[in-house]
C-alpha cells in the first residue's frame, strides 16, 4: 500500500489574507521574527499496490484535474510505502 | 423562450431564479438536475447560487464535474446563453467556461449586503436593457468572491470588453472603498470572449421586485428575453 501526502498552497503571486491574519496573531504572541505565513491544504490518499511510478503519475494527474486550481494554487507531494 | 435552472446538491437560490422566470418575466422554466446527461431544448440556462457540495475543496470545484456539466459546456460552446450567479459563477470558473478563479474575501468574512454595481458593457445579451454606467443596487452573499486573474488574463478581459459589472459606490466611483471583497479591479461580473456566458457574484434574482427592496436585477432577465426574441 502506498500513501500520497499532498500539499496545496496559494501561489506566491496570490495574496493570502488567512496567512497574513495568522501572522499578525503569531506576532502578537511575541513570535516576532516571522517574515511570512502561508496557509494551505493537506490531502492524504492511500493507493493500493506498490507501483510508485504509476502512483506518482496518477497523483500528479489528480492535482492537475481536481485537487489544485492551477490558476491560483501550487502543489507538491510525496509518496511513501505504508 | 425556455429557461433551465440547474440544480446541484447544495444549490439554494434555484427556487428564487425559477420564481423570477416563471412569475416575473413569465416564461417557461424547468429545473435541470445535475445528474441529467441531456438538455431539453433550452434557450438559456441559469446556474444558481448556493453551496454546491458544501463548498468542499474549492467552491464549485466538485460541481464542475457533475454529469450535466459536459452538456452545459457543449451548450455554451454552441452559443447558448448561460448565466451563473454567485456559486454558479464559481462553477463556471472551475469548469473553465469563464477565465480566472475565486479567492476568499480579503476580510475573511461572509459578506451579505446590498452593494452598488456599475454597468461597464451594455452590449451583451445580459445587459442590453441597461445604459452604460447604469448604477445598480443588488445584494451579494458570499465568502469567496475575491475574483483573481493574472495580468495577461486581465488585459484580455479588458481588450474584449468582458468586464460587465464593477463594484462601485452610489455615484459610480470604482475604488478600494467600494470594493467589498478584494476582487481585482472591483470585478463583479464577466462574460466569456463570445459574450454568451455571464458570471456574476451579486444576486439579480433577489432584486427583481420592488417589494424585496430593489428591482435593479430584473433588467438582466429582461435583457436575456429581449436578446432571445430579437434573435429569432
Amino acid at each position: 500500500m502506498l500513501e500520497a501526502q499532498i500539499n496545496i498552497t496559494l501561489k506566491k503571486t496570490v495574496s493570502d489574507p488567512q496567512g497574513q491574519t495568522i501572522k499578525h496573531a503569531l506576532v502578537s504572541l511575541n513570535f516576532d521574527k516571522l517574515s511570512n505565513v502561508r496557509i494551505g491544504k493537506y490531502v492524504v490518499i492511500n493507493i493500493e499496490g506498490n507501483d510508485k511510478k504509476k502512483a506518482e503519475e496518477d497523483v500528479k494527474d489528480m492535482c492537475k484535474k481536481l485537487l489544485a486550481n492551477p490558476i491560483i494554487e501550487d502543489y507538491s507531494f510525496q509518496i511513501r510505502e505504508i | 423562450m425556455k429557461f433551465g435552472v440547474v440544480v446541484f446538491p447544495g444549490s439554494n437560490c434555484d427556487q428564487d431564479c425559477f420564481y423570477v422566470i416563471d412569475k416575473i418575466i413569465k416564461q417557461p422554466v424547468e429545473y435541470v438536475w445535475h445528474k441529467n446527461t441531456g438538455l431539453n431544448n433550452f434557450d438559456c440556462l441559469i446556474l444558481p447560487g448556493g453551496f454546491s457540495y458544501g463548498d468542499y475543496l474549492r467552491c464549485g470545484s466538485i460541481a464542475s464535474f457533475s454529469p450535466i456539466m459536459k452538456e452545459i459546456k457543449r451548450f455554451g460552446d454552441n452559443g447558448g446563453l448561460i448565466i451563473g450567479i454567485c456559486n454558479g459563477f464559481q462553477i463556471l470558473l472551475e469548469s473553465g467556461l469563464l477565465p480566472g478563479a475565486m479567492l476568499r474575501n480579503t476580510n475573511l468574512h461572509f459578506i451579505c449586503k446590498y452593494v452598488y454595481l456599475k454597468t461597464i458593457n451594455n452590449e451583451t445579451p445580459f445587459t442590453n436593457q441597461y445604459n452604460n454606467n447604469s448604477i445598480l443596487r443588488i445584494p451579494i452573499a458570499h465568502n469567496e468572491g475575491n475574483y483573481y486573474i493574472d495580468d495577461k488574463g486581465l488585459k484580455e478581459l479588458k481588450e474584449n470588453n468582458q468586464i460587465i459589472f464593477q463594484y462601485s459606490d452610489i455615484n459610480g466611483t470604482v475604488n478600494k472603498e467600494s470594493n467589498p471583497n478584494g476582487a481585482i479591479e472591483n470585478i463583479a461580473g464577466i462574460t466569456n470572449k463570445n459574450g454568451n456566458v455571464l458570471g456574476m457574484m451579486p444576486h439579480p434574482e433577489r432584486s427583481s421586485q420592488k417589494e424585496l427592496g430593489s428591482d435593479d436585477g430584473f433588467l438582466i432577465f429582461k435583457s436575456i428575453l429581449t436578446f432571445l426574441e430579437k434573435k429569432i
